[in-house]
């Protein structure tokens, strides 16, 4: 029967594990991002500079590398790659560009974020430097050329030939917010 | 003990600590919010009556759906569930009351201040939430009317008085039986609410930490959900369905127990199987936590995960198949005789199990690519949640409601509200199978002509299944104000504590604990 010790005690727990559950809610997003780290999952690929260690480049075997440049919703900057396609063997550092341009009548931020498929590629696809480490601010009517190195791991799976690096370039100049402003470039 | 009634006027209602008046608040507030959930859906279903464009703008069907989805799950199915537990735990365990009983006021009482945050959302500049009751970031963060901020307190609010409630509920049962009641004795509904607040528990604070990153990505400028800063809109997919796909056995399971304590009544046989019945529900609690994602096949995950998904998903059917044995084999060779809460239980047995069916061809990975986001995921889950949680509800008002108020319904009323609805709910939900199956999109307040047949029909049986539950406020009213006597027993020796008490119910039971062979 009713004893009010008990009743407090099991309050006391079940408290904990809501509290514990909260925590946990958040910890689901470190657990993620470390998910997609070590399986390559959703085609992350590394959000910082690669140093690589020994330049050892297979000769023997050439891979496709393709190149994508989408604009997020409301993005108006023009946004392509200089190169869409390239054979590249695998250890070798390779240098391309990609093309912005700022149509708008006003200064403007933006963010790249890189994508690579088949997901399996992605820890085997090493960025050395990368306009997607940074933010990219151009002024009104301003154009650039953004560079990418890149090198291809060796050790990249046989059956994978072709590897397609995409990047999807958002509006950041109010912190993401889709705004009045936004949707009027548009 | 001097028996002392309940306190007159307002002040009753307001201040209460008794179970069966908080239960009895929760149950009314939950049938005002079926019905203003039913209105919601009604709107939709008069738009989609014929092709075009008719009556609604698409942002207003928009938060249509939104808010139906909201209300029915967590104004309408939880509240009513806690209602019932609030009503029968005690009184089935053999409790003078809740183990928290000023805590339990509190629960309910804060639940009509979070449903007023969340419609007043539909009067705001803006509009109500419009992102569809799953709020997929970036459409309920980057995208979302300005009324977001008070659909994130209104979820905040509900999970608490969820989180109360079910802290309530395993306090009780863990601590307040009666001596003898040992726990392989207790009822299947107190077994299943048992399991459902442990549910609840763990995944309510999930919630509650989903709503609060929105929370923080829209007015603080993190980027959990937003992937130009870094974050990963998929990311909330998985935390929201984390908690959403044991919130649906949350909305099911107690209705197992209400159903296996009413059939063996009307079969006039000890339920079969009752270890296993509550191992099963058990199995489905722990499998519940690991099958998220297939709510997310479609999403780009890699062969492996789907896999997983796929299989883990479809193990779930065998406790759930053990379950509807169980019920099946205490009806087979009963002496059954048919009173409307054993017609809602039969009709729950065979449309939830229909409703099973559509869900284990949704969980073939493959062929879920086709379905995803079509009509057939909605007749699925109405599948499920009208006869399988919407009916269990009823039959458990109908069973219950003359030890509640001292009154017999009136048998033949009954009979027909339940014809109503049965007929109402296979025309409105049967054919959304087939428009699904052809490709029809949901969310949508227009559709491709080839649709329009079976949609006509949908909103025909929709509008029949609408009205049949004002018949029903009918029925209950009448029952409370008056009609045949019902005696002690209600039924034919039905077992359990709850009909040892005198009908209708004291204010005050069990005050001195029953024995417990």
């Amino acid at each position: 029967m009713k004893s009010s010790a008990s009743i407090k005690s099991i309050v006391i727990r079940l408290l904990l594990v809501t509290v514990g559950m909260f925590g946990f809610g958040f910890a689901l997003v470190p657990l993620y991002d470390m998910f997609c780290d070590i399986t390559g999952l959703n085609g992350k690929t590394n959000a910082e500079a690669f140093i690589p260690l020994a330049d050892l480049i297979d000769t023997s075997r050439e891979v496709t590398v393709q190149f994508v440049a989408t604009n997020n919703d409301y993005m108006p900057w023009e946004f392509k790659p200089q190169v869409f396609k390239m054979k590249v063997h695998p250890g070798e550092e390779i240098e391309t560009t990609f093309y912005a341009k700022n149509p708008s009548s006003k200064a403007m931020m933006a963010q790249a974020i890189p994508s690579v498929s088949p997901s399996r590629a992605a820890s085997y696809f090493l960025k050395t430097e990368c306009f997607c480490f940074n933010q990219q601010q151009l002024a009104a009517g301003e154009a650039i050329d953004m560079p990418l190195k890149f090198i291809v791991d060796r050790d990249l799976p046989g059956n994978v030939s072709t590897i397609t690096l995409s990047y999807t370039l958002f509006d950041i100049t109010n912190g993401g917010a889709i705004t009045g402003d936004s949707l009027a470039i548009r | 003990m001097g028996d002392h009634g309940p306190a007159q006027g307002f002040g009753r209602w307001l201040f209460t600590t008794n179970h069966k008046d908080i239960g009895s608040m929760y149950l009314w507030f939950s049938f005002a919010m079926f019905l203003m959930g039913g209105v919601f859906a009604l709107v939709i279903r008069a738009e989609l009556f014929q092709p075009g464009l008719q009556l609604v703008e698409p942002e207003f069907f928009n938060q249509m759906t939104t808010m139906h989805g909201l209300v029915m799950v967590f104004g309408a199915v939880m509240p009513a569930f806690v209602g019932l537990a609030n009503w029968l735990i005690p009184m089935m365990v053999g409790a003078p009351d809740m183990a928290l009983p000023r805590m339990n006021n509190w629960s309910f009482w804060i639940l009509p201040f979070a449903f007023a945050l969340l419609t007043s959302t539909l009067f705001m500049e803006g509009g109500g939430p419009n992102f569809g009751w799953t709020f997929y970031a970036p459409l309920s963060t980057t995208y979302a009317p300005p009324s977001v901020t008070y659909f994130i307190f209104a979820v905040h609010i509900m999970g608490a008085s969820s989180i109360m409630g079910s802290i309530n509920i395993i306090a009780t049962i863990l601590n307040m039986r009666a001596p003898g009641m040992t726990l392989m004795k207790m009822p299947l509904f107190v077994w299943t609410w048992l399991i459902t607040a442990y549910l609840l528990i763990a995944v309510m604070p999930v919630l509650a930490g989903c709503v609060t990153m929105m929370l923080m990505d829209i007015h603080f400028g993190t980027s959990f959900f937003n992937a130009a800063g870094g974050g990963d809109p998929v990311l909330f997919q998985h935390v929201f369905w984390f908690f959403g796909h044991p919130e649906v056995y949350i909305m099911i399971l107690p209705a197992f127990g209400i159903v296996s304590a009413i059939i063996p009544t009307f079969a006039r046989k000890p339920l079969f199987g009752y270890a296993s019945m509550v191992y099963a529900t058990a199995s489905i609690a722990f499998l519940s936590f690991i099958v998220w994602a297939h709510h997310m096949f479609t999403v780009g995950m890699p062969i492996a995960g789907e896999l997983f998904f796929m299989y883990a998903t479809m193990l779930i059917a065998v406790p759930t198949g053990v379950k509807v044995f169980n019920w099946i084999t205490t009806m087979f060779r009963g002496s059954m005789s048919f009173e409307t809460p054993m017609l809602f239980s039969i009709a729950f047995v065979i449309l939830f199990t229909i409703g099973g069916f559509s869900g284990l061809m949704l969980a073939i990975a493959p062929a879920d690519f086709q379905y995803h986001d079509t009509y057939f995921v909605v007749a699925h889950f109405h599948y499920v949640l009208v006869p399988g949680a919407i009916f269990s509800i009823f039959a458990a008002v109908y069973y219950w409601l003359p030890k509640w108020c001292g009154n017999m319904y009136d048998e033949r009323l009954g009979k027909a509200h339940f014809w109503l609805s049965f007929v109402g709910l296979n025309v409105t939900f049967f054919p959304m199978h087939f428009v699904g199956l052809a490709g029809m999109p949901r969310r949508i307040p227009d559709y491709a002509l080839q649709f329009a047949d079976f949609n006509q029909i949908a909103s025909m049986g929709a509008f029949l299944f609408g009205f049949s539950q004002v018949f029903f406020l009918f029925i209950v009213i009448k029952t409370i104000r008056g009609g045949k006597q019902a005696t002690d027993e209600v039924w034919e020796s039905p077992e359990g504590l709850e009909w040892t008490i005198p009908s209708p119910a004291p204010y005050h039971t069990f005050t001195t604990p029953p024995a417990v062979k």
